[in-house]
């Protein structure tokens, strides 16, 4: 009993060092497992936001009182405009568009003042460019928190009757993007190095002929994939490592929830993703076959289904029933919880145990797959 | 069946079956004890088929197989550590080195690494491979990768080693030198058990087998075959009994 366990540790030992030389030497592999996730991190972290910063807002100020001055200064506080006064005609800010110069325009009727402080109702002309729907209802957004909150400073004491909605964007109350693209990347990254990696790393094998002396040798198939996939999951956790700190250091998304827990319940979605690999490899035979399985049924889904990108509730019914075998949806939904909501266990139970059942599925179909080629 | 531990391989009416069309079909021999067995035939004529169900890559569909002492059913897991095998494949890593390769394989073995300290040592100035050593596998000329190749198949002292056509691609004299290593492991009492389509090799092997359509045509010495043949070559043995061959190729 000694001489067979001591036995399997070598061959534990020696396939797991193999392993790692085999991903330390092969630089486009090191490119893969940790630019990606950092490339991918900062551009979604800085590039790809649905912010809109620094617009330009032409501010066509005919009334010139003290209260367009003030609401104008407001405008210029804010980081999300850029302000640009003309003091000329509407005719102006028509060509000012069409040049794609300006993403606004405000302009300010000549009797503001007068109207706001005697009348019940002051007109303010909001001006945004209808060629991008998005960017204009989010400038829109933005320009109505700057004057509603102008007109409610300033009527504080002269109106008594009023409702004044207090609205709270919970969890992110600046309406960053990060916060919300965090998880998804998360999913994504971790998704791609284990699924990817794995699958492909085990078709190599195949490819090279040396798959075959490896089932001629005495070892375990079942120590053959674990052996696989232990330094695959030893680097992704490296890498959920470095996510996590990029998110924390560089994008300033903190962990609100028990960082245990986030790190607990990602090594499970890796586990899962490990297996869903090692299934890809057992159904392929050539590199290529393995990436392309891994790309489409596996990142796509990630992107489309996983509702980080398009939320789950707006798909037609098909989609969204399909998005449940997607494992990320489950787990975009768990790092969300923890990471943004500050959640506990109690609150994503459900997530973490179909993540479970997920994986073990996959992993117990693969063992299976691989002792049937055997015979 | 029963087994006999003068020999290495026993096989008896082994066959094997892919839905109707049968591979091997119903072939017998025995295979002595650090004999260097020649496994011979065209190609399509069920060769791969048949090593690999002496090796346990692959279960036979019918008849009785004993290798290294073990029933080919049952003691798969027992064979496997008894043999070793070098595919047509090159197969080593070439992203490792030398002594890396050798760590890994003799690793999966089971063997603890300081024998595999003292065997790699022993294996690499047997090879004279001493200023290669921090060398990747992958920028050895070919003759070298099969030289390295079959050593590591005999690291762990198997009883018998199974070549799948080890010497395909290499020139003459690496050749010649391939089977200096061949004839040093049978004299170590390892069976060799050798595929090949080069027909000199034939004549270094002690017996040799020629399969023709999933059965066995002819088993004897190579002398004895070119003696009943009537003829001075291996060649002619091999033509006159593959030349009415239904599969293969062409």
């Amino acid at each position: 009993m000694q001489t067979s366990f001591s036995s399997l540790k070598n061959q534990l030992f020696s396939f797991v060092r193999k392993e790692f030389y085999h991903v330390l030497r092969d630089k486009k592999v090191l490119l893969i497992l940790f630019g990606l996730p950092v490339v991918q991190v900062l551009l979604f972290g800085f590039v790809l936001s649905n912010e809109v910063k620094d617009s330009r807002l032409v501010i066509v100020d005919m009334a010139k009182d003290e209260a367009s001055r003030q609401l104008t200064n407001k405008f210029e506080a804010s980081r999300y405009f850029e302000t640009d006064l003309i003091s000329a005609n509407e005719a102006d800010i028509e060509v000012a568009f069409r040049r794609g110069k300006i993403k606004a325009a405000i302009v300010f009727p000549s009797n503001f003042q007068y109207d706001l402080q005697h009348g019940n109702k002051t007109q303010l002309q909001i001006i945004t460019d209808g060629t991008d729907v998005n960017q204009a209802n989010t400038i829109n957004g933005y320009i109505s928190s700057i004057v509603y909150n102008f007109v409610s400073e300033s009527n504080q004491q002269t109106v008594p009757y009023r409702v004044v909605p207090e609205i709270r964007m919970l969890y992110n109350p600046q309406l960053q993007g990060a916060p919300n693209f965090v998880p998804g990347v998360m999913a994504m990254v971790l998704m791609l190095v284990c699924v990817l990696m794995t699958s492909v790393s085990i078709v190599r094998e195949k490819e090279l002929g040396t798959m075959e002396v490896l089932l001629v040798s005495p070892m375990q198939p079942a120590l053959a994939i674990i052996s696989k996939a232990l330094p695959y999951l030893l680097l992704s956790f490296l890498n959920l490592l470095i996510i996590i700190a990029l998110s924390v250091y560089v994008l300033d998304v903190p962990v609100k929830g028990n960082i245990f827990l986030l790190i607990s319940v990602s090594t499970l979605f890796i586990v899962t993703c490990l297996s869903l690999g090692i299934l890809i490899s057992t159904n392929t035979n050539t590199q290529q076959e393995a990436m392309f399985v891994s790309l489409i049924g596996m990142l796509m889904p990630t992107m489309l289904l996983s509702g980080f990108m398009f939320p789950i509730e707006n798909m037609p019914l098909a989609l969204q029933i399909v998005s449940n075998i997607v494992p990320s949806r489950w787990y975009y939904i768990i790092v969300k919880d923890v990471m943004i909501k500050g959640a506990g266990i109690e609150s994503i139970w459900m997530e973490t145990l179909i993540l479970g059942g997920m994986g073990l599925f996959f992993f117990v179909v693969s063992m299976k797959k691989f002792k049937i080629r055997l015979a | 069946m029963t087994a006999d531990s003068s020999f290495s391989i026993q096989a008896e009416k082994l066959t094997k079956k892919f839905g109707d069309f049968t591979a091997v079909n119903e072939i017998t021999m025995n295979v002595k004890r650090g004999e260097i067995f020649g496994f011979l035939g065209a190609n399509g004529a069920g060769k791969t088929t048949a090593m690999r169900m002496l090796c346990g890559l692959s279960t036979p569909t019918a008849g009785e197989a004993v290798i290294a002492g073990c029933n080919v059913y049952k003691e798969v897991e027992q064979i496997k550590k008894r043999i070793g095998y070098m595919s047509q494949k090159f197969s080593l890593y070439e992203d490792l080195t030398i002594v890396e390769n050798v760590e890994f394989f003799g690793g999966i073995y089971g063997m603890s690494r300081s024998d595999l300290k003292n065997k790699s040592e022993a294996l690499i100035t047997k090879l004279g491979l001493q200023n290669e050593v921090k060398k990747l596998v992958g920028s050895l000329p070919l003759g070298w990768k099969q030289k390295l190749s079959f050593s590591v198949a005999i690291l762990h002292q198997p009883e018998i080693v199974f070549l799948d056509e080890p010497t395909g691609g290499v020139d003459p004299i690496t050749r010649r030198q391939f089977w200096d290593l061949i004839y040093d492991a049978a004299d170590a009492g390892i069976t060799v058990f050798v595929t090949t389509h080069y027909l000199d090799e034939a004549e270094y092997c002690n017996r040799i087998s020629i399969m023709v359509d999933g059965s066995i045509a002819a088993l004897d010495t190579p002398t004895n075959l070119k003696k009943k043949f009537n003829t001075e070559s291996m060649d002619d043995v091999f033509y006159e009994l593959a030349r009415g061959a239904k599969r293969g190729d062409n």
